[in-house]
């Protein structure tokens, strides 16, 4: 299959001819309004208990199925103990930084949030949240990529761009987007001579059309501009203290992306380790560690950001939640809906969103899980038609809303 | 799609004698590796088409090198063209007949490569789950924590010495084919080596279930797989039961269980019918049902296969329309693996992987239809289906040449082989982590598709980038216990003529199959002061870097295909 990402890479003519009608095509009127922004997605890898990230203390079927591993409620003066947010809801206790975005309402809870399809194989939850097709494999192309290739093109190399290793599903398309581990390292190590990085880059600019060729050409002019720019140099602003871990790695040099002007219009960071089968503790533990990281690097973020953060939205996802019981090994094991966070400009923070289905056992999935009363592409779509000012046609195919809007963004 | 035979037209163009100015240099359309129409258009990508102009003489030689092997090294095509195509073709589909003992040699020294799982999980005992939080909240040091619990009596170190003996196997090995094909099928029936106790049991499940079929029936692979702890944990056969079992023994005593689909989905849909091969989600289920009771015996001590009747749904089954009557208990499963077997979806399906393994990202149609007949005639006979792909006109198409973009493994292995180069075991774990920078960890894909063979997915600025700083690693000898011969690349060449530095080098390396415009980029290169060194008394060029200059040629555009 000849993908549109391989015409549109090849240049010329091709570009003009594939690409330049549709995307005319389904600009919207959100577009012209919408330069300058930025939707960064945070993957939680392995499903995240939304039940310990934000939970429920006001349903009675909370404590009672987690004898080990339950939150005591919260209390007030008590920064032990989890963080009130409405009387119903409360963050987990490690996720103290974001309690301030909470007040300050830039950052809201959709809880109850997930897939339609109903598998609990992390692998296929975690495409069908990354193709934004539910029970489709044969997907090719990520909604990210697509929520790109219906904007106005532009002629940066960094309009959508993934920390690590690889091009994460959601950003495979046409999007041109750029996958790196770090914006230091992203060069020609070629010592101190610059003769290795021009070599490399005259073979890549012959005048050969093909995926390799565009690639190489895209990359270097990635390179020189970084190298312009200096982003790698730009330190955190306003005193933010990024935690030293991936996923604070990851956001730190997205911030300096953002803050040196290079184009960016999506970006995406993983964060792993939440598939806590055993042992995963209360207050403290093994999870309470993650959302330490997790919590900080967000705040750190925003912090950094400052006034940019109103061009700037972060969306947190996960493929499912957990089971509402603890399993035999003070774990939980895989669930249905979980919880989802956005924070930035634009976000009507200081809300839980959706509709809480209740954890007795008759409402329960299954009679054992959350039950999803929003679908992922409810929460996506809406983050990506006001945020990015794209239409939700092409980002969700088949997609056919059954809730109204959460009316999460302004 | 387009179907079309290739009927007499490419059967004549095969034998037709093609110089090697048809291929003119890169800027020629090639169906289905990502070029876009050239302007004079002749042949726009195409799906399923008719082969096109064959290759002949060194560059059929060159092809099957590149595709059959993980890359020519220096003096291969000379010594394929000394035994004839064909014969060497035949050695390789017979990898028992070649000798590979010095391979076997180079990989006594990794010892978890040949243990057994029960001994595995003896010697890697599991890590006390206190470690991980004394760790990280300050209670114990890291240095204290790696003398308690020292990196070389991990479970990990039984993916790292998997991971050395494949990149070992891929430089060295004799039996090139049959490595290309254990790569192949692992990946087809893909397990994460870091999933639980699959960490425990993956270098078993390589040499158990895949190394012995790579070259013999594909439903033999099925069952292989089917029956390991391997897989059966990877996808969680082995906790799926009959509903509302109730587990009677043991830490989860008294936990009900019930069934687990994740399998039998995957056996459909990715070891056999393919997406589209007709199942439902009602076969799913009742697959699923056939394999309740297919568990591990005491996965943590011993790790073997074992039906266990209890969690056993003993029910008819209709799978495919097919019935399979009630009461047949562990039969069950192995029927069912007959019928995926011997289902032409099936044969479509493996076809289709193969051809585009071997042929183009785009399996021309035509092909892949003669490859799942050649599967419905020998009852999945890998050889023969090889061999139908080898001696296709598809196979030696100029469509087909230098078509497939390497994927990083790919790419780290010819590139060695291309310098000549060596490694021991230690080299191999560099090599593999060279790999993983690249962008796949061996053994490390999480999703039951494994890693894709499709060219597209696998460039990327990052990418790319990561492929050139390994060309620069590599030949400058920055890798310990990997030995390149660069000198033995340029013999003959007088150093203080880059120019004919630069031709040895290209002839070594990719075989004169550089197009003009790298040439003359190259040779644009050798103007550079770094790269053309001055001798210290500064009277003109003395000594051409060889490593730079070929550094240059393995990171460059032509060096990413195969």
């Amino acid at each position: 299959m000849i993908t549109r990402r391989t015409f549109v890479k090849a240049g010329g003519c091709a570009l003009v001819a594939f690409a330049g009608a549709p995307r005319f095509l389904l600009r919207t009127a959100h577009a012209a309004q919408a330069s300058g922004k930025v939707l960064v997605a945070v993957f939680q890898r392995g499903a995240v208990d939304g039940l310990s990230m934000v939970m429920p203390h006001g349903d009675p079927g909370y404590a009672g199925v987690r004898p080990s591993i339950a939150l005591q409620p919260p209390r007030r003066g008590e920064s032990e103990r989890a963080a009130d947010l409405d009387g119903f809801f409360a963050f987990h206790p490690a996720l103290a930084p974001l309690v301030p975005l909470w007040s300050n309402r830039t950052l809201a809870v959709v809880h109850a949030c997930g897939s339609p399809d109903t598998t609990r194989s992390h692998f296929d939850a975690q495409d069908y949240m990354e193709t934004g097709t539910p029970g489709v494999k044969a997907t090719t192309d990520g909604w990210l990529a697509r929520a790109v290739g219906t904007r106005p093109a532009k002629s940066t190399p960094f309009r959508a761009v993934a920390i690590g290793p690889a091009l994460p599903r959601t950003l495979q398309g046409d999007a041109g987007a750029i996958s790196m581990q770090s914006l230091e390292r992203f060069d020609v190590r070629a010592g101190s001579d610059g003769a290795a990085r021009t070599g490399f880059e005259s073979l890549y600019e012959q005048g050969v059309r093909d995926l390799l060729h565009g690639t190489g050409r895209e990359t270097f002019e990635a390179v020189k501009l970084l190298r312009k720019v200096e982003a790698s140099r730009i330190p955190p602003a306003n005193g933010a203290e990024y935690p030293r871990a991936p996923l604070g790695e990851a956001l730190r040099q997205i911030a300096q992306l953002i803050k040196a002007n290079v184009g960016l219009e999506v970006a995406f960071a993983d964060m792993l380790g939440w598939d806590t089968h055993v042992g995963q503790g209360a207050e403290r533990g093994q999870l309470a560690l993650r959302f330490r990281d997790f919590g900080a690097a967000l705040a750190a973020f925003d912090q950094d950001l400052g006034d940019k953060m109103s061009d700037v939205v972060v969306l947190t996802m996960s493929e499912f939640g957990r089971t509402v019981a603890e399993n035999g090994n003070r774990g939980t094991d895989h669930g249905h809906a979980t919880a989802m966070l956005a924070l930035g400009g634009g976000v009507r923070g200081g809300r839980v969103y959706g509709q809480w289905p209740g954890l007795g056992r008759h409402q329960l999935f299954d009679g054992r899980d959350l039950a999803v009363t929003t679908d992922f592409r409810t929460l996506f779509s809406e983050v990506a038609i006001r945020h990015l000012g794209v239409s939700a046609a092409p980002l969700f195919p088949g997609f056919r809303p059954t809730q109204p809007p959460l009316g999460i963004l302004a | 799609m387009s179907r079309m035979t290739p009927g007499s037209v490419a059967a004549t163009l095969m034998g037709a004698a093609l110089g090697l100015g048809v291929l003119g240099g890169c800027t020629t359309v090639k169906a289905g590796d990502g070029q876009v129409a050239a302007p004079s258009g002749a042949r726009g990508p195409s799906v399923g088409a008719a082969p096109g102009v064959s290759i002949s003489g060194d560059r059929q030689i060159l092809h099957a090198l590149s595709r059959l092997t993980y890359g020519p090294r220096p003096g291969d095509l000379e010594r394929v063209r000394g035994t004839g195509l064909s014969a060497w073709i035949d050695r390789q589909l017979r990898p028992r007949t070649i000798d590979d003992s010095a391979t076997e040699q180079a990989l006594v020294e990794l010892t978890t490569l040949r243990m057994p799982i029960s001994e595995a999980l003896r010697e890697f005992p599991r890590p006390d789950p206190k470690l991980r939080a004394q760790i990280a909240s300050g209670e114990m040091s890291r240095q204290e924590m790696l003398e308690r619990y020292p990196v070389e009596k991990r479970p990990a170190r039984i993916a790292v010495e998997l991971q050395a003996a494949k990149v070992v196997r891929a430089v060295t090995s004799e039996r090139q084919l049959e490595e290309v094909m254990v790569d192949f099928w692992f990946n087809h029936f893909n397990v994460f080596a870091g999933k639980g106790d699959v960490r425990w049991y993956v270098a078993a499940y390589e040499r158990e279930a895949i190394r012995p079929y790579a070259m013999g029936r594909f439903a033999d692979l099925v069952r292989a797989t089917a029956h390991h702890p391997a897989m059966l944990f990877y996808l969680d056969n082995w906790l799926s039961a009959r509903p509302d079992f109730t587990v009677p023994a043991g830490p989860n005593r008294g936990r009900k269980a019930g069934l687990n689909e994740n399998y039998a989905r995957e056996l459909m849909e990715l070891h056999t019918l393919g997406v589209d091969g007709g199942y439902t989600q009602k076969d799913v289920t009742e697959v699923a049902r056939a394999f309740t009771g297919w568990t591990i015996d005491r996965p943590q001590t011993d790790g073997h296969f074992v039906f266990r009747p209890a969690m056993h749904d003993t029910g008819e089954k209709i799978v495919l329309g097919r019935r399979i009557p009630a009461g047949g208990g562990r039969d069950d499963g192995e029927r069912v693996i007959e019928i995926l077997a011997r289902h032409p979806a099936t044969a479509r399906f493996v076809a289709t992987k193969l051809v585009r393994r071997f042929v183009s990202d785009t399996p021309p149609s035509a092909l892949v239809t003669r490859v799942a007949g050649t599967y419905m005639s020998t009852d999945g006979d890998i050889p023969a289906m090889l061999r139908t792909i080898f001696e296709s006109p598809e196979f030696f198409s100029e469509d087909a040449y230098r078509a497939k973009i390497k994927k990083p493994f790919e790419f780290v292995a010819s590139a060695v082989r291309a310098l000549g180069g060596r490694t021991d075991a230690q080299g191999g774990m560099a090599l593999a982590r060279a790999s993983a920078e690249i962008g796949e960890p061996l053994y490390q894909a999480q999703p039951p598709t494994g890693y894709t063979d499709r060219g597209e997915v696998w460039v990327n600025a990052g990418a790319l980038l990561a492929r050139m700083n390994f060309a620069l690693g590599l030949a400058s000898g920055r890798y310990p216990h990997v030995s390149v011969e660069l000198p033995a690349l340029v013999a003959g060449a007088d150093p203080s003529v880059p120019a004919a530095v630069l031709d040895r080098l290209l002839a070594s390396i990719v075989a004169d199959q550089a197009g003009p415009e790298t040439r003359a980029v190259l040779a644009a290169q050798l103007r550079e002061p770094q790269i053309t060194r001055l001798s210290p008394d500064d009277r003109g060029p003395a000594n051409t870097d060889v490593a730079k200059l070929a550094a240059l040629v393995i990171g460059s555009p032509e060096f990413q295909r195969r």
